[in-house]
């Protein structure tokens, strides 16, 4: 099939099994967290965003309210509205592609599109990888919802620690370099600091304030912490991404001005 | 207000956020400020969540078998497992630890 001869396609598809797959443990997790079968499944049909849901059932499972749970999702999803301004500069998607894409615009799908130089595999490779993962997250995290309610005792499975687990695992890719890690050693003590003096879940905004008060007043790199959580290309994504940073994605939208041709793959 | 309630709410908003990249002119949108914040932000986010699930048991600190998750989960990372596989060990590691008595 031609479609299946483009690089961008193919990458994408990777990425949409391996990241998919993990829905398995989202969808277990949430269910012993205490939300409900349709809860879970709300979560990954309409909010879409696996760091956002994590941290959702995350401050639902530790005792925090609803609110401080919605806080912790919005402000981790901050990073989606960054996403969509660049890819709204490399795709120029018209009408209601604009509404899809928006749904699909997450770190793997803007990865997977903006690790391709030419116009036409960007557009493929985020289509690729945005629905792709759609499909297969939800579909796993339906198989994970299921396996979790009937587990019995979540603590006898560990799966406490599964929750730490993921959360590190989300973190991870983000660590490259001494600023990044920083911000995460001070934000973690924040936290430990925070806990015994307010309700359960606030410690997280607190290090979610401390981290932007830090953004604010620092001076780095714009796309610090933009990574997604399973890097779509992981032999070249550290030099690529290092080199271009920032005019990378600001640079994209003038190249396609410049003479994008769409026919140049081979 | 039930949890359904913020659940919508937060799914309402995320797709907001994804949204307005969309809809708002790159103008007014593209200030390094901003992607540095949503980037620190994640970082910070992340690294509260991770410590939080760790060592939080409501409005106490405590150190119990989640700390070897911990562990087992950087150990997993550092030898590049993929994302299932850091769940697993952790989950594994916490199970374990709890069965050799250390809650």
């Amino acid at each position: 099939m031609k479609l299946l001869a483009s690089p961008a396609v193919r990458v994408g598809l990777s990425i949409s099994i391996a990241t998919g797959l993990y829905g398995i443990s989202f969808g277990a997790l949430s269910v012993t967290s205490g939300l409900d079968f349709w809860q879970t499944m709300a979560l990954s049909l309409l909010l879409f965003s696996g760091g956002s849901q994590f941290a959702f059932i995350g401050v639902v499972g530790g005792g925090g309210s609803g609110i401080a749970a919605m806080s912790a999702a919005t402000l981790l999803g901050m990073r989606n509205g960054i996403y969509g301004m660049q890819l709204n500069a490399l795709l120029h998607p018209t009408g209601w592609r604009k509404y899809v894409a928006a749904q699909v615009t997450i770190d793997e799908s803007t990865a997977t599109s903006t690790g391709q130089t030419d116009p036409a595999e960007q557009r493929r490779g985020f289509w690729a990888a945005g629905i792709g993962i759609y499909v297969l997250w939800n579909l796993f995290t339906a198989v994970g919802a299921l396996a979790g309610s009937g587990l019995g005792d979540p603590k006898q499975w560990g799966l406490d620690g599964a929750a730490v687990a993921a959360f590190l695992a989300l973190l991870w890719p983000r660590l490259k370099g001494r600023e990044p890690i920083a911000i995460a050693v001070v934000c973690a003590l924040a936290t430990v600091v925070a806990v015994p003096f307010v309700p359960a879940g606030v410690p997280i905004l607190v290090a979610a304030v401390v981290a932007a008060v830090f953004g604010w007043f620092s001076h780095g790199r714009s796309d610090e912490g933009l990574e997604p959580d399973v890097e779509p290309y992981r032999e070249r994504h550290h030099v690529e991404s290092r080199q271009h940073g920032t005019d990378h994605h600001r640079g994209d939208g003038h190249q396609r001005g410049d003479g994008g041709t769409p026919g140049a793959e081979s | 207000m039930s949890l359904w309630v913020w659940l919508l709410i937060a799914c309402a908003l995320a797709y907001a956020w994804k949204l307005v990249g969309y809809l708002v002119p790159a103008r007014l949108l593209e200030n390094p400020r901003m992607s540095r914040i949503a980037g620190t932000m994640t970082i910070g986010l992340l690294a509260s969540l991770t410590v939080v699930n760790a060592v939080a048991s409501g409005q106490s600190l405590a150190a119990d078998a989640r700390l070897g998750a911990l562990a087992a989960a950087a150990i997993a990372l550092a030898l590049r497992a993929p994302f299932l596989v850091v769940v697993v060990a952790g989950a594994g590691t916490a199970a374990l630890l709890r069965m050799l008595g250390w809650n």
